[in-house]
């Protein structure tokens, strides 16, 4: 990574950040799946991380939350570090709310109670506060016509604005999307980043991992590039796209843009 | 002024799809190997059923004091008849029989409430498992209330079959459930035990077991801390189908998706609230059919405590097969155990279907 690049992955001396990975690694047995990452957020930011499969950028995502744990390094979440204490790892997820790849609904509740399930039993909300919050992020997604179904009923791209919604109920600090609409059909892709770019616009902070490079150009603060276990390159998505520093993000752009 | 538009009546379906004519044809003479096996199945049917019938309805003997009423050649019930109480309740005295049914009546109307749609099933769970257990046992020893004692050794039959069924079918669930999750536990000393435990109790057979619970243990324990056998034989029985459900369950908690942990996980539920509300109910779900194949397996295995002399159903009815004045009626005993036991099993079996397509909640689209 060049000096530059460096910088942008990191923040200015001064702003606070969200998010904060110091020398972070990681191994799935002998293999080293992430390799020193430093990185910071900052509140509010959007970032899109994306890279080739198997570049590290789900893992290190799901570095924030915890579900997946690093060996070395350390990973600060809202001042709170991530380590063997559950009591850090379970304040931290009430506040990181997370979509994953294949919608993880939960088949067996009904919609609304796929959503009020959190509230009711991490924040113990009352029940009638938590179905009215989750009728609103419903309505605020455009399917709360479908709040008694089951998640089987539901088309892929109506699944995952649900979990979308699901994810709101907390009311998190953070959003994190791991591949939200690598799983839909091209049809329903829209509606689903209509949403996410909805909910950017609204000022939550955002790490998303994706390969859809027009969310990336509109919406992102910053874009991140990750290969065999690296942060690459990271930078605003015009200079990012117009003019990539690094050889392998020049490639990864070519062969994601020009098919 | 407007014309009406009125359809033709539409032609009939060909004569020979429809009907009861077209029904057999379909189902019995489809092809040359369906008109063999029709054939085949029709003349067993000749074979067997016929002498059945006349042996156990029409030349059947339905009263009589002993064996020498029965002439006609046929079944002879009146042997079923006359020990009938016995069958039921064992040696549980006769003017005090009502206990037993009460008890057993209760518990029918606790269970039939759960289709009532007002009532708080929490509370309804909670009174079943915690109040009602009370209840029997008062009523079924007595002793109390100016209830009659009863001693256990007196509770047999049909009773004493229904007594270790239930219990044990309740008490296996939830310790198979602990005994699974502890399998899959990250806590080696946990999961070491759990492993033990299932493993030790799965090679050895029931028999062991009982025979354990009721001739070892008391050799073991010093005077005075001895406990009632009935309640060790309930032990063994529980520990057992333990076991066994514990791997059937765990095997639903494999079938259930690494992302349903990781959704439930990342909203920031504990390790129970994740298991009760997300993962269990999913996995208890998909295996209904093993866990009814454990009850039902261990509802019949209650037949063994007849080793340890205990007189349960099939005890009473071997008993009873003793007696000189009813030699000879072996067949009549069996045929009814038989009887008895396919109804309660193809109950559980009937009433599992209904619970399983009342839960399925479609993990496709429907």
């Amino acid at each position: 990574m060049t000096d530059r690049n460096m910088a942008l992955a990191q923040l200015e001396p001064g702003e606070e950040a969200i998010i904060q990975f110091t020398d972070v690694n990681k191994w799935y047995g002998e293999f080293h799946v992430l390799k020193n990452i430093n990185f910071s957020v900052k509140k509010g930011e959007r970032i899109v991380v994306c890279g080739p499969s198997g570049s590290g950028k789900s893992t290190m995502t799901r570095c924030i939350n915890r579900l997946e744990e690093h060996q070395k390094g350390q990973i600060l979440v809202d001042g709170i570090e991530m380590n063997d204490n559950l009591k850090n790892i379970e304040a931290i997820r009430k506040d990181v709310g997370m979509v994953f790849q294949h919608f993880n609904l939960f088949p067996h509740l009904t919609i609304l109670e796929n959503l009020t399930l959190a509230p009711i039993w991490v924040r113990k909300t009352p029940k009638k506060e938590a179905e009215a919050m989750a009728m609103h992020y419903l309505e605020r997604v455009k399917i709360a016509n479908q709040a008694l179904k089951y998640p089987g009923q539901l088309s892929g791209g109506q699944q995952q604005r649900v979990a979308i919604a699901r994810g709101l109920c907390m009311k998190p600090r953070i959003m994190l999307f791991d591949e939200p609409t690598s799983a839909l059909d091209p049809e329903m892709i829209k509606e689903v980043l209509d949403v996410m770019i909805q909910l950017a616009d609204e000022g939550m902070t955002m790490v998303c991992v994706t390969h859809e490079m027009g969310f990336a150009k509109t919406v992102a603060d910053r874009v991140v590039f990750m290969d065999a276990g690296e942060i690459v390159e990271a930078n605003t998505p015009h200079e990012f796209f117009e003019n990539p520093q690094h050889d392998r993000t020049q490639l990864f752009l070519s062969q994601i843009l020009n098919h | 002024m407007t014309i009406e538009f009125k359809p033709s009546p539409s032609l009939p379906p060909p004569q020979n799809s429809v009907g009861a004519v077209a029904w057999i044809r379909k189902n019995f003479f489809s092809s040359p190997l369906n008109i063999f096996l029709t054939i085949f199945s029709f003349y067993i049917i000749y074979l067997l059923f016929p002498p059945m019938i006349e042996w156990a309805l029409i030349n059947a003997t339905w009263s009589g004091e002993s064996k020498a009423a029965c002439t006609a050649g046929g079944a002879c019930w009146a042997f079923i008849g006359v020990y009938f109480k016995q069958f039921m309740y064992g040696l549980y005295p006769a003017e005090e029989t009502w206990r037993v049914n009460l008890a057993l009546i209760m518990l029918i109307v606790l269970v039939a409430m759960y289709a009532i749609k007002a009532i708080n099933k929490g509370l309804l769970t909670a009174v079943i498992l915690l109040v009602y257990p009370v209840v029997a046992f008062i009523l079924f020893s007595g002793g109390m209330f100016g209830l009659e004692p009863v001693e256990t050794t007196n509770w047999g039959g049909l009773f004493l079959t229904t007594l270790l069924g239930v219990v044990g079918i309740v008490a296996s669930l939830p310790l198979g459930v602990l005994l699974a999750l502890g399998r899959r536990s990250d806590m080696p000393i946990v999961k070491s035990v759990c492993v033990v435990f299932i493993e030790t109790i799965r090679a050895v057979p029931l028999i062991t077991v009982l025979f354990m619970a009721s001739v070892m243990i008391p050799l073991f324990l010093p005077d005075g801390l001895n406990f009632n056998k009935l309640l060790r034989v309930l032990i063994g029985i529980t520990l057992f189908s333990a076991a066994y459900m514990a791997e059937v369950i765990r095997g639903g908690l494999q079938a259930i998706p690494k992302g349903q942990y990781e959704a439930a996980d990342a909203m920031g539920l504990t390790y129970w609230q994740s298991m009760i509300l997300v993962i269990l109910p999913q996995a208890l779900k998909l295996v209904i059919p093993g866990i009814v194949n454990t009850f039902i397996g261990l509802f019949k295995d209650t037949t063994l405590v007849y080793i340890v002399g205990m007189f349960d159903l099939l005890g009473r009815i071997q008993a009873a097969n003793h007696d000189a004045n009813w030699l000879g009626t072996t067949t009549e005993g069996y045929a009814f155990a038989g009887l008895v036991y396919w109804a309660i099993c193809f109950g559980m079996s009937r009433y599992s279907m209904a619970v399983e397509r009342k839960l399925d909640t479609g993990h496709k689209r429907n």
